[in-house]
């Protein structure tokens, strides 16, 4: 992507301090070179989860062509884009579920290779599907401990339910998340609840990073701000870093810090939420689609 | 306080205890004789088949699947026992390979599930008439006797009057305890409940499948064994989808669903119960074997019609 002029062109610079705005990214816009090297400077021990021009491909479909990404740690960074652009694969490369054809992932400035979603879990990646993977049938703390069960007696795998109970209730109370009883059916819970319990079983393990697919889909406004609550407040107090997909604005301009937006395989705006507007993102994102049209790069499509 | 409208939407069991107790009631007024001590032992040999195969089948309609194999290998497993003591096998170990083979032909049925990914409905049928016609060449359709189940070892095998019903009685126990107690139960649930879901979570859906056909199976084959080893011959000709759909009705009447994640072992127990009770008791005040059928199947309707009902209430109720 370095060196790349059809990205540089709208790249906004991420390590531009806040308030700086879109008068900075003028300025980085106009030198590459110096945008390369601060871009550089970001590698630090701050980073927990990086990736370095990834590409993949099915058949003669080219899906990703090219993504960096950086995540920092407690940090939540949102990946917009279009049906189509790639994130979910992308997402799915993350998780271990795909595998890259060409670029690098760093977890703790450590390449990481994953063959499957297993791998990735033992790094500390935990991925929220937009399905939950939860068990309708089956108690909120039945659902919290699913594979992770705390068991007594060996190798009889007996069940030891209170202390489930017990660890279940104390860790929703500790992310203020509120269920009528750890002992509940999944079933008979909302939307927002579903995801909030999903939510905590991804984090209740040791998790470092968290990649959450579309966590506010078909969700009410009251549900939503149940989610965004608890999406903030696993940020902020215990450091989860998260990175989620969606494609609506609204919803990533209030769960992020920082958006990416990739569009045709490529991320093309890298911009902090509180520097920019909905307004701002969008005028981007037609400026660079009209430019491309020019430049004959993208076909004229209805 | 919980109130009594409560536990019948919450129990998915209280139903069938219901039918249960009123049967007994009605059998006891009707023929003193119901209460007697042989009639009880007669009574607990019945069921004692039927709640096994019934506990089994529990396992299985967790997962939504089913096996209709259940009951040709409850009554394949003592001919296996027969052939292997015609070439001259000790009784112990014969027992003890005709629980293994059966335990194969679960691991068998649980596999061509997982792998081939045929439905388990037509999987496991096609290996019950397998077992079937097996059971009918290899006897040449003679009636066979079972035989040297002498002494203590016979006494514990089957023909102590309580033999029988206190296997059925700890084989039903030792399920309950594995699917209410354990991370293999609570996993079947799952995996019952959302496959896939269960999966992403890192439950071993294929693993867990597989092994519950090999549970339905390894009992099966005792409690068939046992009982062929208290009547003492063997019928080549029996046919093992009735035994399979007393198990079944037994499951369902007491409470779990056909379609997966409701599943109560205590519930197929009663029903058991209940369907023996009803055989029973129409024997003793003296109602033909024909319209015991008949009333079996309203029996059935009816318990079914009341949970499903039940059921939609609970659904209801809880979501609010």
């Amino acid at each position: 992507m370095i060196g790349d002029d059809a990205m540089n062109d709208v790249q906004l610079d991420d390590t531009s301090t806040p308030g700086e705005g879109f008068a900075r990214n003028e300025q980085a816009r106009t030198s590459g070179v110096e945008d390369n090297a601060r871009r550089a400077s970001v590698e630090s021990q701050d980073i927990i989860l990086s990736t370095e021009g990834i590409t993949k491909s099915f058949g003669a479909l080219i899906v990703l062509r090219g993504i960096d990404i950086h995540l920092r740690r407690g940090e939540v960074l949102g990946l917009v884009g279009d049906n189509g652009s790639g994130k979910s694969t992308f997402v799915k490369i993350l998780c271990g579920f795909h595998r890259q054809d060409a670029g690098k992932i760093f977890v703790d400035n450590q390449e990481v290779s994953f063959h499957s979603v297993k791998d990735a879990r033992r790094t500390g990646i935990e991925t929220v599907y937009q399905d939950l993977a939860l068990v309708p049938a089956l108690t909120v703390y039945q659902n919290l401990f699913l594979n992770r069960e705390i068991t007594r007696f060996g190798m009889l795998r007996w069940l030891s339910n209170r202390k489930m109970r017990q660890l279940a209730r104390q860790y929703l109370d500790d992310i203020n998340v509120q269920v009528s009883s750890v002992d509940a059916l999944i079933e008979s819970m909302s939307g927002g609840q579903r995801q909030a319990v999903a939510l905590a079983r991804a984090t209740h393990q040791e998790s470092k990073i968290l990649l959450l697919d579309e966590p506010l889909a078909a969700m009410g406004a009251k549900e939503s701000a149940l989610v965004i609550d608890l999406v903030k407040d696993l940020s902020h107090n215990r450091g989860v870093s998260m990175l989620i997909i969606d494609h609506n604005y609204q919803h990533l301009f209030e769960l992020c810090d920082r958006l990416n937006v990739l569009q045709e395989g490529r991320i093309t705006l890298d911009l902090r939420v509180e520097d920019t507007t909905m307004e701002d993102v969008t005028a981007l994102m037609v400026a660079d689609y009209r430019r491309r049209i020019k430049l004959g790069q993208e076909e004229l499509r209805v | 306080m919980r109130r009594v409208s409560d536990v019948f939407f919450v129990r998915a069991e209280a139903t069938i205890v219901v039918v249960c107790v009123a049967l007994i009631a009605y059998f006891s007024w009707r023929n003193s004789a119901f209460y007697s001590y042989t009639n009880i032992v007669t009574m607990a040999q019945y069921t004692a088949p039927i709640a096994v195969i019934g506990a089994g089948e529990v396992l299985l309609l967790d997962l939504a699947e089913i096996d209709l194999s259940a009951g040709q290998v409850f009554l394949t497993a003592p001919w296996f026992v027969v052939f292997m003591g015609q070439h001259g096998v000790p009784l112990g170990w014969a027992i003890g390979l005709s629980l293994i083979v059966s335990s194969l032909i679960g691991a068998f049925n649980g596999s061509i599930v997982v792998w081939l990914k045929v439905p388990s409905f037509v999987a496991t049928l096609g290996v019950n008439y397998v077992l079937a016609g097996y059971v009918l060449v290899v006897s040449s359709d003679i009636t066979t006797d079972m035989n040297g189940t002498t002494g203590k070892f016979g006494a514990v095998m089957g023909i102590s009057n309580w033999a029988e019903g206190l296997w059925g009685l700890g084989l039903v126990l030792v399920i309950w305890a594995l699917l209410k107690g354990t991370v293999f139960g609570l996993h079947t649930t799952a995996t019952g409940g959302n496959e896939l879901g269960a999966a992403e979570a890192g439950v071993r859906t294929r693993q867990v499948k597989i092994w519950c056909f090999v549970i339905i199976a390894l009992i099966s084959a005792i409690i068939g064994i046992v009982d062929s080893i208290r009547i003492g011959s063997l019928d080549p000709a029996a046919p093992g989808l009735n035994e399979m759909l007393a198990g079944v009705t037994a499951a369902v009447i007491g409470g779990t669903a056909l379609t997966g994640g409701k599943a109560t072992v205590v519930g197929t127990l009663i029903g058991a119960i209940v369907l023996g009770v009803l055989e029973d008791g129409f024997n003793l005040i003296g109602i033909s074997a024909n319209w015991f059928i008949l009333v079996e199947g309203a029996v059935i309707l009816m318990a079914m019609a009341i949970n499903v009902q039940l059921g939609r209430v609970t659904a209801k109720t809880l979501r609010q």
